[in-house]
């Protein structure tokens, strides 16, 4: 399957044409549809023309065109494509152990585009993920917002267009237990705040300086690759997602946050149920994993199943994410029901794996719910989404088919089975300590 | 169940009994008290919690049972919408009676079994056995992963059978209440994957405020490993070979010194020696090996040492084991199975979600286990592994068997633990739902008649 939508890939690229502009409209019709951001639709059509939603709707109220090619899904289950807000696949890191602070480095310039965990995470149903670096400095460098596309090469899957101007991702930052280390690491939480803020205020200075400069470029400080992503940051164009756990360490990220007024995903948050209106203040959106049990390292040890249901309670914005290899990608729809077994519900549990995902990336304008316009991200499932018992069937990103569970290969990627799947992930080369 | 497996599981149910003070009579036959229809709603401090407690007669139902607290056994009438026995038909509106003495008196539909007066009652919409998770470290390992709570694997040599569990196990760890609140009663629990003999198992019920009242089975399983993650832990073996080596050389010489120990009448036999002597005991057969082996070659090479040393085998992990089923079930062994959700990397790369389903199809007998973990999550729950076990194509009461009666079976205390039959411990776990769905909640727990959770999770 992959190897022949890479050699279509080549040709289309070749062109200069988008590939789905080479097919007929796809039309699905008959399944109970999740849009999302609307009320759900028994015995829905969802119509998809050049890799984008062309109409969603109830049948008969949505016109099929003539040149369709027409699935017919009964029994089945349409929702967006889901979005993992922090992930590591594709094999690639961030920062070395050189400094503790690299936000100069981009992990986009280390991602395999045809690593396995790629295929794993579309048998999972994910259509966009945020590939992070480690956890283990205290900014371990830029991340990359990508599209899990059939891909040869990191372009077939980055959302931004221009990988040499565009920002394509955002800011991995961590506190907590990961970043400590031995110099030039920090040895305790408040040194490691203070040298967090030391780089703000030099990216600060940085920005006075460009704008004193006032496009002459004479004028202009030294091109300094960390500052000028940090200026980024400062300027609110491109997000900080930071892991944090415990309670007090969530409280640091808002503060930091706030005193230079960048934006900033909570991440993990394992203790947020303690502080959830000291969150909810904030005005921040979290977005948590869900574990099996509490523990494993000291800051996940008050971890609980109910965070979802307690921050959406104080009206948090909550999305979700696997940190895979954490949890796995292809199990990705049961953070949402364990979600659900703890209390949140189901509407906001749903929204939390798309949409809220989206908002956290600022890609909520492309992706994340089923509306006319918005990139055809899908996946069709079997039954409920919250159900152990249902698989993903078909996973569809920007109109192509990037995963379907009766062709033998992908079924592979999702069951598993004998030199079926050698992902590369963070846990692989680096220690799960990483994360 | 085998001669050895039988004395061991029944030495140790002698002290349950004794603990547990003079049985009370069947209390069969009494007034249909009718069951007190007043539901009452335990707020258990969380707000998804909803356990429907309802008195029988003019019991009084104890209400704000503290987490962890523990209630002396009383009469119970568990009352669910079907009950899996796993000894017959599931029964459609069935009640399990459990008596003073922690034991099953009684199984049978509603409609057949009166709820004596003064017993509490429980209800649920499915009622299972509680839950055994059939391999685990919870207990030695805590959740903490630091090094002071840690104790299931010691890496100052590779060949240690003589490690007992019971002297690292911690009753009060709080892994041990997290996975009882999801159904799990019973624990086989001890040294871990490792090394080629990393120590001995046990078998515990989640309850107990030390290892004493824990404890169903000191010694359950020698635990053994062969594979390359013993090579990672200790300079030798470097080798999958070097390591079988090792082991047949160290049980050569148990049998050795169990021939000289047996032979000599005044004393003169070799000096008591702790590692020789339960080596002894598993060439005995009194004591199963426990070989975590995950590719074909480890597996095979498991095979091969119980047919050279005649020894009671029980196969671990077994990622590869679809490859090799035949010989598997030639070889009469049971497997407990890795974690279905096991991460596919290292000896498990070739790990398959269907592997339980392909076991069972073949005739193996196959436990659930929830295994070790050496970051985070620090332990898996069982109840989540057999369900993804049923989502993959395990029928539903295989899947159930896993983690009850077949677990039991492998363990060698089906005697007491594993189905709802009259005489087994009074172990119980109640649903709100289809126990496998990741939207129902266990809602009840009871270990020898003694409610143990009663938060729904």
């Amino acid at each position: 399957m992959r190897r022949v939508l890479r050699i279509f890939l080549v040709i289309a690229l070749a062109a200069a044409t988008p590939l789905a502009a080479r097919q007929r409209p796809q039309v699905f019709r008959g399944a109970r549809i999740l849009p999302i951001t609307s009320a759900p639709i028994e015995n829905g059509v969802l119509v998809v023309r050049e890799g984008r939603i062309a109409a969603v709707g109830a049948a008969g109220e949505v016109r099929i065109p003539d040149d369709a090619e027409v699935h017919d899904v009964t029994g089945k289950v349409i929702m967006p494509g889901l979005v993992d807000t922090h992930s590591h696949i594709g094999g690639g890191d961030g920062g070395d152990r050189s400094d503790a602070i690299q936000g100069d480095v981009r992990i986009l310039d280390a991602i395999n585009a045809m690593d396995d965990g790629i295929q794993q995470a579309q048998a999972g149903g994910i259509t966009t993920a945020n590939i992070m670096p480690g956890s283990g400095h205290l900014m371990s460098g830029q991340t990359a917002y990508v599209k899990l596309r059939d891909g040869t090469t990191i372009y077939d899957l980055l959302y931004c267009d221009d990988v040499l101007h565009d920002i394509c991702g955002g800011m991995k930052m961590a506190n907590g237990t990961n970043p400590r280390g031995a110099p030039p690491f920090p040895g305790t939480r408040a040194k490691a705040a203070a040298m967090v803020r030391a780089r703000f205020v030099a990216a600060q200075e940085y920005r006075e300086k460009i704008r004193a400069a006032n496009g002459d470029s004479t004028k202009m400080p030294p091109r300094d690759l960390e500052l000028e992503a940090l200026v980024q940051v400062l300027e609110g164009k491109r997000i900080v997602h930071n892991h944090t756990h415990r309670h007090d360490d969530i409280l640091t990220a808002i503060r930091l946050a706030k005193e230079f007024g960048y934006r900033l995903v909570l991440h993990h948050v394992s203790e947020a149920w303690k502080i959830t209106d000291e969150i909810a203040a904030s005005g921040f959106p979290a977005s948590i994993i869900v574990l099996d049990a509490p523990g494993g390292k000291l800051e996940a040890m008050d971890i609980r199943m109910t965070n979802g249901a307690a921050l959406e309670e104080a009206g948090v914005l909550v999305g979700f994410h696997t940190d895979d290899g954490i949890t796995d990608s292809r199990f990705f729809l049961r953070s949402a029901a364990l979600a659900v077994r703890a209390g949140m519900s189901r509407g906001a549990a749903l929204y939390a794996m798309t949409m809220a995902g989206a908002r956290m990336l600022d890609l909520d304008e492309r992706i994340g719910s089923l509306e006319p316009g918005k990139d055809a991200d899908f996946i069709i499932l079997s039954g409920d989404p919250l159900s152990v018992y249902t698989h993903v069937e078909q996973t569809w990103a920007a109109g192509e088919k990037v995963f379907d569970l009766s062709d033998p290969r992908d079924r592979a990627f999702a069951i598993g089975g004998y030199n079926v799947a050698r992902p590369v992930s963070l846990t692989h080369h680096a220690g799960m300590e990483g994360h | 169940m085998r001669g050895g497996e039988r004395r061991r599981a029944s030495r140790a149910r002698a002290g349950a009994r004794a603990r547990a003070g003079a049985g009370v009579g069947k209390a069969g036959g009494c007034v249909g008290g009718g069951v007190g229809i007043g539901a009452v709603f335990v707020g258990a401090g969380l707000p998804w919690a909803r356990l429907r407690a309802v008195s029988a007669g003019l019991g009084v139902v104890l209400l704000g049972l503290g987490v962890g607290a523990e209630r002396a056994a009383a009469q119970l009438a568990v009352r669910g919408g079907t009950v899996y026995t796993m000894a017959g038909a599931p029964i459609t509106d069935g009640v399990v009676l459990i008596g003073r003495d922690g034991r099953i008196e009684r199984v049978g539909a509603a409609s057949d079994v009166d709820i004596p007066d003064g017993y509490r009652v429980l209800e649920g919409e499915v009622v299972t056995p509680g839950l055994i998770d059939a391999h685990t470290v919870v207990g030695l390992a805590g959740y903490l992963n630091q090094e002071q709570d840690q104790d299931q694997l010691e890496q100052s040599n590779a060949i240690q059978p003589e490690l007992r569990a019971f002297d690292a196990y911690n009753a009060r760890e709080r892994l041990i209440e997290w996975v009882r609140g999801f159904g799990v009663t019973t624990l086989h629990t001890g040294h871990g994957p490792g090394a080629l003999m990393s120590g001995q198992t046990m078998v515990v019920k989640t309850r107990g405020n030390n290892v004493g009242e824990a404890i169903v089975d000191s010694v359950a399983m020698v635990a053994m490993t062969l594979g390359p993650e013993v090579s990672q832990n200790f300079e030798s073996p470097g080798t999958r070979a070097k390591g079988v080596a090792m082991i047949r050389a160290a049980f050569i010489k148990a049998r050795e010194y169990a021939r000289k120990r047996a032979a000599a009448e005044d004393g003169s036999g070799p000096e008591r020696d702790l590692k020789l002597e339960i080596l002894a005991r598993v060439l005995d057969g009194e004591v199963p090996a426990l070989i975590t082996a995950q590719k074909v070659s480890e597996i095979l090479a498991a095979l091969r040492l119980q047919q050279e040393f005649g020894f009671r085998l029980v196969l671990d992990g077994a990622a590869e084991s679809y490859l090799v089923t035949d010989e598997i079930r030639a070889a009469g062994v049971p497997v407990i199975l890795h974690p279905t959700m096991a991460r596919q990397r290292g000896t498990l790369e070739n790990a398959t979600l269907e592997t339980a389903k392909i076991l069972h199809e073949a005739g193996i007998p196959v436990a659930l286990q929830s295994g070790y973990e050496g970051y985070v999550p620090k332990t898996r729950v069982v109840l989540f592994e057999a369900a993804m076990a049923a989502a993959y194509g395990l029928p539903f009461e295989a899947a159930l068997a896993t983690v009850t009666i077949d677990a039991a079976r492998i363990l060698g205390i089906a005697d007491r633990v594993g189905s709802l039959e009259e005489g087994k411990d009074g172990d119980v776990a109640i649903f709100d739902g289809d126990p496998f769905e990741y939207t129902s909640h266990v809602c009840g727990v009871v270990i020898e008649g003694a409610v143990v959770s009663e938060q729904c999770r």
